[in-house]
């Protein structure tokens, strides 16, 4: 079976430290991209969800007045 | 600026909301029925459809597949449309996911109950069904990603993130850990053995948990949190930077399910390790949630919606915390195999995707229904039942647990075993089985009262299959790429993103799978194992069907306490045959690794008739079926080619003389048996699933003695 093909690879423990090595590589490209976004842009993502066009069905009013003091 | 009109796809949220509350109320309703069977064992009224091997596959099969499965999709074609300010890619492939996801939860509790198993848990469903199960997923991934790639809003908000990720793994475990070899319709062999099998089993399982009930619910409480909080998550950043680094990491700890097992050490470490890390990205999702309602704590008070999430999303950070914890070694030691580990589960399942599940429901019926909810103070109850039933479900099991496990290892000064018997171990914790059940019943009593007040307030709304809304899409001409812009520009394009998600968890996959083909060389091979016998065989397929493995183990740990108790410690070469691997996650009854020729044919025959014969007080059911039912002969043949080809060193032509073996074999049983008294029939299953008891870690002995 397939199970035999790769049994011939050498020095397997060297696996998890070249992805351990690759973790931390991409770990650091992430907190950097994230220090140096900007504000504006986050801002306006992090707002997709509540852009939603259909308030006007909400019935619950508390909830509308709540979103316009927020605005 | 050019307005675009367009209508919402409320039809398929609404039928997977249905959905979810129906097979939710299955789900539990079972939940409920085996954890009484673990104390009153006659509750399987004698039959095999009702016991507790074959329940126990349908609970968690429904509670996973068809409960949270049917949770997450209503979540995600509500939201992902919302978000993306477009319809659902495709009503056609929205149906065929709908109706064919149904399909197979209806082919998966048929099949169950039947029998019909691979064994492997989280995943025993048989082969069509597991290729009809990638199919659908598939559909639902297209319908996924096509609608993202249409949609009108320019960036791709972080829960279309995990979405996306759940989509693409899930796929790839669930094709991983599925590929076996066909014998019949309706039975399979997985291509891994052993180790092996056990380690893409752990790598599937652990990470269905992270991929299934993990990462689409906290796209759910990106999502939903915000909207019944009424302000934006508390911070996007950390959504990203949790994100890629939970997907990264998750992939990584599944050996952590092994520990003390017959994998090699250095794999052993790897998933500890990897889990420890894994607290950090969980924590981060965690107080991203809680700290979203930072200034409307409040609000909390009133709504039970937030109520609901609230306690869902503490509920993940203690189970992401006792995740990591019970990876260490030394806790592994105590809690593997015992109820502590099903009350983890427990915590993640009832508390995080239960109440997760239970808010968006309150807070997304009301929304499909034009209308608002009919009952707060009824979900205020259910809430409080629910809270309830949680903590009197899983403090019960820790506590048993804990006991159960430290009578296990108690020493008596002369050095024995404290409680030898292991009957006395369960007899101790019966007390907190029945308060679990209890615990459960309230639960599920939460359940019924949601069914109701989720009835009325369907039937006071109206419900709108097509919501009109409007949008500007965004501006698709290509912006230069200027420095710091690539993560947006990767956001952006959700092919290349998909991409992204794909090799961050194939890494880990990889590094994980890998060693599993070379465990061949990793495993020093004896000598004196050898393959099963026609009708040991047989025996096992019997074994496998009943589900035995779901309260016997069959690894004996090397701890003092294991060896006194059932014997020399399992080696990774006794189960070079085993496809599938049977070490079973939880003792409820013994070990059974090393069971062969410890009691007699007699023993096993008036044991399986009736446990409460020879050790009275025990809590196994009865299996008087496999007395009466007839061995099936004609597959084995089948059996037995499908097994060299796997691998296994049956001779050329083997198959047609296994019959006349297996029937020889046989023979000689049904004379021992007769020899004390017992006028048993050789063709019934009983003589095969002796044959294989017998059999169980025996080969390692002859080498003793020819040495």
């Amino acid at each position: 079976m397939f199970s035999n093909l790769l049994s011939s690879i050498e020095d397997v423990s060297v696996y998890p430290v070249i992805t351990l090595i690759l973790f931390v590589f991409a770990f650091v490209l992430v907190v950097i991209r994230l220090v140096f976004m900007d504000k504006e842009t986050v801002n306006e993502m992090k707002n997709i969800p509540l852009e939603d066009d259909n308030e006007e069905f909400i019935t619950n009013n508390e909830n509308k007045n709540e979103k316009t003091q927020n605005i | 600026m050019n307005v675009e009109k367009f209508k919402y796809d409320n039809y398929y949220p609404k039928l997977f909301a249905l959905a979810t509350i129906f097979w939710g109320v299955v789900a539990l309703l079972v939940g409920v029925t085996i954890a009484i069977q673990l104390y009153v064992p006659a509750l399987n009224l004698g039959i095999p459809y009702t016991t507790f091997g074959r329940l126990r596959p349908l609970h968690t099969n429904a509670a996973i597949f068809a409960f949270v499965g049917n949770a997450i999709f209503a979540g995600v074609y509500y939201s992902l449309q919302r978000i993306s300010k477009t319809r659902m890619f495709s009503d056609v492939l929205s149906k065929i996911h709908f109706w064919g996801w149904q399909l197979i939860i209806v082919a998966a509790a048929v099949t169950l109950v039947s029998g019909i198993t691979t064994s492997k848990e989280y995943a025993e469903l048989e082969w069509p069904i597991d290729i009809a199960i990638a199919v659908v997923w598939v559909v639902f991934g297209i319908n996924m990603i096509g609608t993202l790639m249409k949609r009108r809003e320019k960036h791709i908000y972080v829960a279309a993130w995990f979405y996306i990720a759940t989509f693409v793994t899930v796929a790839v475990l669930h094709i991983g850990n599925s590929i076996e070899l066909p014998v019949t319709f309706l039975k399979s062999y997985s291509v891994y053995a052993g180790v092996q099998d056990a380690l893409v089993q752990w790598w599937y399982g652990h990470n269905a948990v992270a991929f299934f009930l993990t990462t689409p619910f906290l796209g759910l409480m990106y999502y939903y949190l915000p909207k019944a909080a009424n302000r934006p998550v508390f911070s996007y950043k950390l959504s990203i930077l949790h994100f890629w680094t939970l997907i990264f990491i998750y992939i990584w700890a599944g050996p952590h399910h092994l520990l003390y097992s017959a994998l090699p050490n250095w794999a052993q470490s790897l998933g500890t390790v990897f889990s420890i890390m894994l607290w950090m990205p969980s924590w981060g999702g965690m107080l991203n949630g809680l700290l979203t309602l930072r200034g409307a704590w409040d609000k909390v008070r009133d709504d039970p919606v937030l109520k609901f999430f609230v306690i869902g999303v503490t509920a993940y950070g203690m189970s992401t915390f006792e995740g990591p914890m019970l990876s260490l070694k030394n806790v592994n030691a105590l809690a593997h195999f015992t109820d502590w580990v099903p009350a983890h589960v427990h915590v993640g399942t009832l508390g995080w995707n239960g109440f997760m599940t239970f808010g968006m429901l309150y807070w997304m019926v009301p929304k499909l229904w034009k209308t608002k909810l009919y009952s707060r103070k009824l979900a205020t109850v259910h809430f409080w039942i629910g809270t309830l039933g949680i903590v009197a479900w899983v403090i019960p099991m820790w506590w048993s647990g804990i006991t159960q496990s430290l009578m296990w290892k108690e020493f008596t000064e002369l050095g024995l075993l404290k409680y030898p018997n292991f009957l006395e171990t369960v007899l101790q914790i019966v007390p907190m089985y029945i308060i679990r059940s209890i615990g459960g019943t309230l639960y599920f009593t939460g359940l019924l009262i949601l069914v109701y007040n989720l009835y009325k307030t369907m039937k006071q709304g109206s419900f709108v299959p097509e919501e009109e809304a409007e949008a500007v899409p965004y501006d698709r001409t290509p912006e230069p790429l200027k420095y710091g812009m690539i993560h947006r520009y990767i956001e952006s394009k959700t092919l290349l993103f998909t991409a992204l998600v794909f090799l961050a968890i194939i890494v880990g996959g990889l590094v994980e799978v890998i060693p599993t083909y070379l465990v061949k060389s990793n495993i020093p091979t004896i000598a004196s194992v050898k393959p099963y016998t026609p009708l040991e065989l047989q025996g096992r397929d019997i074994y496998i069907r009943e589900a035995c493995n779901s309260c016997h183990s069959q690894l004996v740990r090397p701890f003092r306490s294991e060896v006194e108790r059932y014997g020399e410690y399992s080696k990774a070469g006794e189960f070079v045959y085993d496809h599938p691997f049977l070490w079973g996650s939880k003792r409820t009854g013994p070990d059974l690794h090393r069971v062969g020729k410890k009691y007699s044919n007699m023993w096993h025959y008036l044991h399986m008739q009736d446990p409460r014969q020879m050790s009275p007080g025990s809590l196994m059911p009865r299996y008087p079926w496999l007395l009466e039912w007839d061995m099936d002969k004609e597959s084995i043949p089948a059996k037995i080619s499908a097994m060299r080809t796997l691998g296994v060193p049956y001779p050329e032509g083997y198959e047609n003389q296994a019959i006349a073996d297996l029937e020889k074999q046989a023979n000689e049983i049904a004379n021992d048996l007769m020899q004390s008294g017992i006028d048993a029939d050789p063709n019934k299953d009983i003589i095969a699933l002796i044959a294989y008891l017998q059999r169980l870690g025996t080969d390692i002995k002859k080498e003793v003695a020819e040495k």
